[in-house]
């Protein structure tokens, strides 16, 4: 028997049990008995859990005053952490000398804004600049000793000032390296290729805090007396070279993902192999790869906090230390809480950052 | 193009095959080829799968590496001096199966990407060559989207615009229609029709048998990594004389 379609059906709506708040509801808490008693569960350990600790950290909290006594009572003492804050921010930094951190932070903000912005001129020289110029107007700032700035030894840098100098300094040096590193070990030269398996299996292999320890006990030994290295140098090196490690395995992933018919247009158009990487296979290897690399980046910024044990006062380290003033006994809760907000608001900030990145580098199907 | 011009065109050698032998380990792919493709001529190269057509071609633009015979490619020779290779690839443009585009650049970065970095050319005249080679392949309009917003069809287009900013003297097309929906062959064909009827050397794999009537000078039909027949369309298809020929154009010709 013939058929044929007189009409076009027209667009419905979808169901109401599928839109809105209670759609919402209905899918995401309450679809199943057993989706349904894990949501019970959770709503009633946040109702035993929430309201004691916002009764601490808020209600009963002392937020003004001087001193311990400031403090009598039940809730939490944030006057500690307003009384310790320019040491948990630049460490033993000479009060007289702070604006110089600010200045050389205040720097960097618009340079990386700028680099933000779409459809601007002159962005690689301005990303040049903030990789190459920038860390050394800033590590002159820092360091003083030159254009009438009092000298700061390194070894008064401290605080999140200090956390900050380290990461930055990490991805910086991680990344381009660790891009290196994954070209060196798909590489067909076996000298290249068996250089960078070596390089990453070895710093992969052994744990960040035994690099330190090896980088302030071992390395002095080979070296001559009298000669050190800045113990902060010691400590960039040696993070910039681990991550380095890890970054290369999550780009050689990247890299992995690319169609071999993109090299391939690549040279047929007769682009030579650096053009070809360059233009062509890194940036769509590094746009997959972004998720591991942010991951890498976030471990790194964690990571920092191990140069306590080389004598580095970093954000935790000055954080420990202030713990430990007699006058200030007792609020170690505070002070780790503190701590803990900020490398999160940082940790946070980079795994947003890196939802942006693949959003905008987005180029296919929008689902 | 008249007789005439294209007899005198014939004398001129573009491409220049002769002994060429290629093995994959241990797998012998392609046997004794010899083909001469002067300026101008049209190529249509068939076979059964795994008869070694692609790896010719792609020989010609040294994507694959050949072991045994020469390849001269415009007065050049193809050996393992990288300058050769880089200067033969910038005169030989080549169209894929699978496109190939470039995803994360635009339809017209995709076109200036090379004129730009390998013929040095200055961005504004590399975008007035791109904008006219889109336009010719009827796809100016898109030139802003990325390759990813566009249909099959489009997309190979793109990429027959893209190798033809490059201005090659001869073009290679790697089954450019076999990853096509049915509807979007046509299209595809259509600007290779173009492109041949203003005297393109092309060389073309295909199982696309009206194309190959339509404008091959000469058809040649390769199996197991030979070449088992070579002449002109219209005996090729009427009268062809090899038995695997026979067999070959009976399967696919319904």
């Amino acid at each position: 028997m013939a058929y044929v379609l007189k009409e076009r059906h027209p667009d419905l709506p979808p169901p109401r049990s599928e839109v809105g708040v209670l759609g919402w509801l209905r899918r995401n808490l309450f679809s199943t008995w057993y989706n349904t008693l894990f949501t019970l569960v959770t709503a009633y350990l946040l109702w035993l859990a929430l309201p004691p600790f916002f009764e601490w950290a808020v209600l009963h909290a002392h937020y003004a005053g001087e001193g311990r006594q400031a403090c009598a009572g039940g809730g939490a003492c944030w006057v500690f952490i307003g009384d310790r804050l320019p040491q948990f921010f630049y460490g033993f930094y000479p009060a007289a000398e702070r604006w110089r951190v600010d200045l050389g932070f205040a720097l960097f903000v618009p340079l990386i804004a700028y680099l933000h912005l779409p459809r601007v001129r002159f962005k690689l020289w301005v990303g040049a600049f903030t990789l190459f110029v920038y860390p050394v107007i800033a590590y002159y700032l820092f360091a003083g000793g030159v254009f009438g700035l009092p000298a700061v030894p390194t070894s008064q840098w401290g605080g999140l000032m200090l956390t900050l100098i380290l990461a930055f300094t990490g991805i910086v040096g991680a990344l381009p390296l660790g891009v290196l590193l994954a070209l060196g070990r798909r590489s067909s030269l076996p000298v290249l290729r068996s250089v960078s398996v070596a390089f990453i299996e070895l710093w992969r292999g052994v744990p960040l805090i035994t690099v330190l320890f090896m980088s302030s006990v071992l390395l002095p030994l080979f070296l001559p007396t009298g000669v050190e290295i800045d113990k902060l140098l010691r400590a960039l090196i040696a993070i910039a070279l681990f991550q380095a490690a890890y970054i290369a395995e999550v780009v050689r992933g990247g890299l992995q993902a690319i169609p071999k018919g993109q090299f391939e247009a690549a040279q047929a158009l007769g682009l030579t192999y650096p053009q070809s990487m360059a233009l062509v296979i890194m940036p769509q290897a590094l746009k997959i790869a972004i998720p591991g690399i942010i991951v890498t980046f976030i471990e790194l910024f964690k990571d920092t906090s191990l140069v306590v044990i080389i004598g580095l006062m970093d954000l935790l380290g000055i954080t420990q230390a202030a713990l430990n003033d007699p006058k200030w006994l007792g609020f170690a809760a505070e002070g780790y809480l503190f701590a803990g907000l900020i490398y999160w608001i940082f940790c946070f900030g980079l795994s947003r950052y890196g939802l942006y990145l693949e959003r905008r580098f987005h180029t296919g199907h929008r689902r | 193009m008249n007789a005439d011009a294209r007899n005198a065109a014939a004398a001129e050698v573009v491409i220049d095959i002769e002994g060429l032998h290629k093995w994959y380990g241990e797998f012998h792919v392609l046997k004794d080829i010899n083909l001469k493709v002067s300026r101008g001529e049209r190529i249509v190269v068939c076979g059964p799968s795994g008869s070694g057509k692609s790896t010719l071609i792609r020989c010609i633009n040294h994507l694959e590496i050949h072991q045994k015979g020469r390849i001269v490619v415009n007065g050049v020779e193809l050996n393992e001096n990288l300058k050769n290779i880089e200067t033969i690839r910038r005169e030989v443009g080549m169209v894929f199966q699978h496109f190939n585009l470039f995803p994360h650049l635009t339809v017209l970065d995709n076109c200036t990407l090379a004129p730009i970095w390998v013929r040095k050319l200055p961005k504004k005249e590399a975008v007035d060559t791109a904008m006219h080679y889109l336009k010719r392949v009827g796809i100016a309009e898109q030139a802003s989207k990325y390759p990813g917003q566009l249909s099959g069809g489009q997309q190979q287009r793109v990429a027959i615009a893209r190798a033809l900013c490059m201005k090659p003297e001869v073009m290679l097309f790697d089954e450019p229609t076999s990853a096509l929906d049915p509807e979007m062959i046509k299209e595809v064909l259509d600007v290779m029709v173009g492109l041949a009827e203003q005297g393109m050397t092309m060389i073309v794999v295909t199982h696309e048998m009206g194309f190959a009537r339509q404008v091959a000078d000469r058809v040649i039909f390769m199996d197991r990594g030979e070449i088992v027949e070579e002449n002109a369309p219209e005996p090729f298809f009427t009268h062809p004389q090899s038995e695997r020929t026979q067999l070959f154009l009976s399967q696919i010709l319904h």
